[in-house]
């Protein structure tokens, strides 16, 4: 399937010896992670085991008190100019009684390529069109967000994250609340990305749902315990590790 | 009434240049309101609003004393009161809300202490309720020019503030500084109260920021279709509150807010989508609320 062997692809996202605290209190530590351009990449641990955090220090939110980020060899600041990282919140990060439209959502993952009055050009739209379009959104475009079902709203944050153009998607927890067929279409969707080059991160704390599309996993808990291909690392001990010991519940079938 | 008693009832006050004054002063404040509390209602700042209001009072009797413009002073304590919240939320465990109840009576009480040192300066009726009515030429340009410096930058900065209320996550990840955002909004919300002072007064100015947008919001899911109905109900009411003072003469302010207040009611009830009639007939907006 794949164009070319993941390892012979370019490294895109470069976390390097990244230590994140607040006020003190570590967050992450020393995690170092390298992604290819053209993976797919699951980033598993528990609700505090800092996969939000090693999101945010991704996307150049928060500044390492060690260690260093760097997506396509770029710091942060030129990574947002650019509009590379692509982020797909959870639903409950959203206020779904927002006055705007599936379409108004899409659009603003162009507002980054627009000059200051973000006023949309032909080419935007055609854009916006077209990931509305990938993701089978095109009918529900003149809708307000609330009125979509979960799964509809899933796929309008991820038409959002392919009109940004972004080299990098990262997904957070994209599977909760959401049915079959929209998880089919997602993963075919994520594949499909995957093979154009793009690298994609998934955070989730559901092991099943990604063993069968991730080229690589992250297992996190407060560092990176272990990342690699499935098979290497998904091992008993790695896994008692990540969730301290309630591991059965989490164990795919294999 | 027919129409021309309606006539009648519009055209006389319009003898008064104080009324004709006072009538343009309180729709254009009553626009640049509205188009504000779209912003306020979305990101939730109401209590801010109050806030900055009230934070506002020291700086005008202080401007009286130095004999500077009163929006001067109005704009410098407004702004000190936005920091002040900020540092000590920063800097403090207390909770953001118990911040800006604790800065802003704080600053009031400061103002309320300045004004009953200095009676001969200024009224207190004035500043807490307005007076519109009594509006000089000079306060009016003012009021013109800080209410202009608001419209031009939400003008501006429209879909930009938008994206800010709605995911900063987002807005941050393409490279929009929202911190920057954010203290443009509480800039030109403290420019805001300035500018409504003379009309409503500081008490009652956090109406016009959030309730013709609370009416709006019920009538339209498209914020761009949000922002002139906020307009709209917000100069309706300006202009008709204002009359109603006059037959009434009654408190200008108090009828304007009055107006509005039965307006967002009004909307409340009759909304084609989210109005209560509806909802309580079952409609496709509740039905989509219970799915999810």
């Amino acid at each position: 399937m794949r164009m070319a062997p993941v390892g012979a692809n370019p490294v895109s996202v470069e976390v390097e010896n990244v230590t994140v605290d607040y006020n003190g209190k570590v967050a992450l530590h020393g995690a170092s992670l390298q992604l290819r351009a053209g993976s797919i990449c699951g980033l598993v641990g528990m609700n505090g085991s800092g996969k939000s955090t090693l999101f945010k220090a991704i996307m150049g939110f928060v500044p390492p008190s060690a260690g260093r980020v760097l997506i396509q060899g770029l710091p942060s600041r030129l990574v947002q100019k650019r509009s590379l990282v692509a982020y797909v919140p959870q639903a409950e990060e959203v206020d779904w009684n927002f006055p705007v439209s599936v379409w108004d959502v899409v659009m603003m993952g162009r507002y980054g390529y627009m000059n200051l009055l973000r006023i949309p050009g032909a080419r935007d739209r055609q854009i916006v069109y077209d990931s509305l379009e990938r993701v089978q959104m095109l009918e529900m475009r003149d809708r307000q967000i609330g009125e979509l079902s979960g799964g509809q709203r899933k796929r309008a944050f991820l038409a959002r994250a392919l009109a940004q153009q972004g080299s990098v998607i990262l997904l957070d927890e994209p599977f909760t609340g959401v049915d079959i067929k929209t998880e089919k279409t997602m993963i075919d969707l994520l594949l499909e990305l995957k093979q154009q080059g793009h690298t994609i991160l998934i955070s989730t704390h559901d092991l099943a749902s990604i063993t069968t599309f991730c080229d690589q996993v992250v297992l996190i808990n407060r560092t990176i315990l272990a990342y690699g291909d499935i098979s290497d690392v998904f091992t008993e001990e790695n896994l008692a590790r990540t969730f301290g010991g309630s591991v059965g519940k989490f164990l795919p079938e294999s | 009434m027919d129409t021309l008693a309606i006539w009648q009832w519009l055209i006389a006050p319009l003898q008064y240049e104080f009324m004709i004054k006072a009538l343009i002063v309180s729709a254009f404040v009553g626009a640049v309101c509205a188009f504000l509390s779209c912003y306020m209602t979305l990101k939730g700042w109401a209590l801010m609003g109050d806030a900055v209001s009230h934070s506002v009072t020291p700086g005008v009797v202080l401007a009286y004393i130095f004999n500077l413009p009163y929006s001067i002073g109005a704009f410098v304590f407004g702004i000190g009161s936005v920091l002040a919240i900020g540092f000590i939320k920063s800097k403090t465990r207390i909770k953001e809300d118990t911040v800006i109840g604790l800065v802003f009576t704080g600053f009031f009480a400061l103002g309320l202490v300045l004004i009953s040192k200095n009676p001969s300066n200024v009224d207190l009726l004035h500043i807490l309720f307005g007076n519109v009515l009594g509006i000089s030429t000079g306060d009016m340009i003012q009021t013109f020019i800080i209410g202009s410096i608001t419209l031009v930058t939400l003008l501006v900065l429209r879909k930009d503030l938008l994206l800010f209320c709605f995911d900063p996550t987002h807005a941050r990840s393409i490279g929009i500084n929202i911190v920057a955002l954010h203290y443009i909004l509480l800039g030109v919300l403290s420019l805001t109260i300035v500018a409504a002072l003379q009309t409503v007064g500081i008490i009652l100015v956090v109406a016009m920021l959030v309730t013709p947008g609370a009416t709006a919001y019920l009538l339209t899911d498209h914020f761009d279709r949000m922002i002139p109905l906020a307009i709209a109900s917000g100069v309706f009411s300006s202009v008709l509150g204002t009359y109603i003072s006059y037959y009434l003469d009654g408190s200008t302010g108090g009828c304007i807010v009055v107006t509005q207040t039965l307006l967002f009611v009004v909307a409340m009830i009759f909304a084609p989508k989210y109005g209560l009639l509806k909802q309580r007939s079952g409609s496709p907006a509740a039905e989509i609320e219970g799915e999810a």
